[in-house]
């Protein structure tokens, strides 16, 4: 099959990267390598896109951190990139708008692949992140099909995948848009479990064939609960993660358990949300 | 106050290729000895193996030595020693402990580095040398034939051994199962990995060989090496042989 009759695919990862593992970098290293295998599609560019601090989950550290970690773990790469756009909303931003932002702006007309999001201002910073930007402006993703438009596609993990099934989570619209028009691309260690959970789904069932399951066969457990615990208790967490993100960790002591206790006792930000308009709805039924 | 007794960390093995797995063993092997309040680890060696091993699929020891010294550029406490490799035949794992440890003995620090004005503080201590590996190597002690019995014995008798866990083995398991093992159990230290990482060198050479991405299992110096120099490839120019030799001082 000639590239022209490829689909290009774009990988968007959403999550708290906190902080960014080589378990997340791999992630997109696993899905590039089964899509583009497959013969139909052609993934031009990955991208990472930290959550906002409004989204209140427990140990969250600041936005332009998790930003800057995952911009250094990423300099090596060719076709990974960063994304500010959804950490720098004031208020927590649903999966499928940060999907449907994306594939907006891969529109024709819109289509500027140089273009990236808004820089982080913050005083005293606003240098080193320039430096930051202007390096990872000098990835070249592939360009795109002339033909057809590349296609956004949601990276992830089997865990966002079963946490569908956590009341008030998620709007099943958002899952239903999410599976129907962008697509799913899942890895997992489990395939069976994944598979099951996407069985047992009447939504997930219909969209099935825009579900990409991709075994990881290497048990890489790297989570980043696991990465803060580690150091929390002075153990090292070198080769777990970029050094370049590790140095930064140490350079600004991120990590503690006082930093683990941020928004504690606070609801999370989609619970409160959905939770909320339900209440609503219900009142004015 | 006790003063911590000073610690060589040993890893042996095949390093086809050498992987962030590997990197980790230390790092875990030296947070446990820490940990325990008893232990300073001041230097981590790997000792990649001699090519006269004979393992299916290991490439010449010139490339694993240098992909493991580029690996270990932004360490700051490991290297990598190639003496095992260098040797003309392969070498019992007793018997690099030996050379090393005769090396940390002839290598210590002498009198007059000492300020002369302050009171003579006590001589150095002698690092004590200890064979660092995964779970899965201590089974192999169980291997007929593998290993010499007596060579097990003054391996946990007059080294000591640190044993990262990896999944699927139960390494108190093995002690309990051996004599030897039993006998010197306190002279071996079983470290907990608590993040599952199972980079088997055996998986990164067939991802390569079937094209697929390795980045971010292995340092990007490594996978640049790998490429550059066409190692692990499907056509079976895996051996990485002949009479080309890596830039540097490795031979």
């Amino acid at each position: 099959m000639d590239t022209s009759e490829k689909t290009d695919v774009v990988l968007v990862a959403c999550g708290s990267f906190n902080p960014i593992t080589n378990m997340h970098l791999r992630l997109f290293e696993l899905a590039k390598d089964y899509m583009n295998g497959t013969g139909k599609y052609r993934v031009i560019k990955g991208i990472i896109s930290p959550v906002g601090d409004a989204y209140k989950k427990k140990g969250l550290i600041p936005a332009h951190h998790r930003v800057i970690m995952a911009e250094l773990a990423t300099k090596s790469s060719h076709w990974v990139e960063v994304d500010t756009w959804e950490s720098l909303q004031k208020e927590w931003v649903e999966t499928v708008k940060v999907l449907r932002h994306h594939q907006e702006k891969l529109a024709p007309g819109n289509c500027d692949y140089s273009q990236s999001s808004p820089v982080l201002e913050r005083p005293g910073r606003k240098r080193k992140w320039a430096e930051h930007r202007q390096n990872s402006s000098q990835k070249k993703p592939l360009e795109p099909n002339p033909k057809g438009m590349p296609r956004v596609k949601l990276l992830c993990g089997a865990d966002l995948l079963e946490s569908f099934h956590v009341p008030n989570l998620w709007k099943s619209e958002d899952i239903t848009q999410i599976v129907a028009e962008y697509g799913l691309i899942c890895v997992t260690r489990a395939g069976s479990d994944a598979q099951k959970f996407i069985y047992e789904s009447d939504v997930l069932w219909k969209h099935q064939s825009n579900i990409h399951l991709v075994n990881e066969w290497i048990t890489n457990d790297i989570s980043s609960t696991k990465i803060r615990r580690a150091l929390r208790r002075g153990q090292s967490i070198r080769y777990l993660v970029p050094d370049l993100v590790q140095e930064y960790i140490e350079k600004h002591n991120l990590y503690s358990s006082q930093s683990e206790d941020r928004n504690a006792g606070v609801v999370l930000a989609p619970l409160q949300r959905n939770t909320a308009e339900a209440k609503q709805s219900n009142s004015t039924a | 106050m006790k003063s911590r007794i000073p610690v060589v960390l040993l890893a042996c093995g095949s390093f086809n290729p050498i992987t962030n797995m590997h990197l980790r063993l230390f790092e875990v092997a030296r947070d446990h000895l820490h940990q325990t309040g008893m232990y300073q680890v001041v230097q981590g060696i790997i000792s990649p193996v001699n090519d006269k091993y004979g393992k299916k699929d290991l490439v010449a020891s010139h490339h694993r030595v240098a992909m493991v010294r580029l690996a270990l550029q932004t360490s700051d406490w490991i290297r990598v020693d190639p003496w095992e490799s260098e040797q003309a035949q392969w070498i019992e794992t007793v018997k690099v402990l030996r050379h090393h440890r005769s090396e940390l003995l002839s290598s210590l620090p002498q009198m007059e580095d000492q300020d002369p004005r302050t009171a003579p503080s006590a001589p150095a201590a002698v690092p004590e040398l200890k064979l660092l590996c995964g779970a899965d190597v201590l089974k192999t002690f169980q291997t007929p034939n593998l290993w010499e019995d007596a060579h097990i014995q003054e391996i946990v008798e007059k080294f000591g051994l640190v044993c990262v866990s990896r999944s699927g083995h139960d390494p108190k398991g093995y002690i309990l199962d051996s004599p030897i093992l039993r006998h010197f159990q306190h002279n071996i230290h079983l470290a907990r990995e608590p993040v599952q990482n199972e980079i088997s060198a055996t998986y990164i050479r067939r991802a390569l060989s079937q094209g697929q991405s390795v980045k971010y299992l292995l340092p990007d110096a490594v996978i640049a090496y790998i490429k550059e120099h066409s190692l692990y490839t499907k056509d079976g120019s895996c051996k990485g042989q002949g009479t080309q030799r890596s830039k540097g001082k490795t031979s």
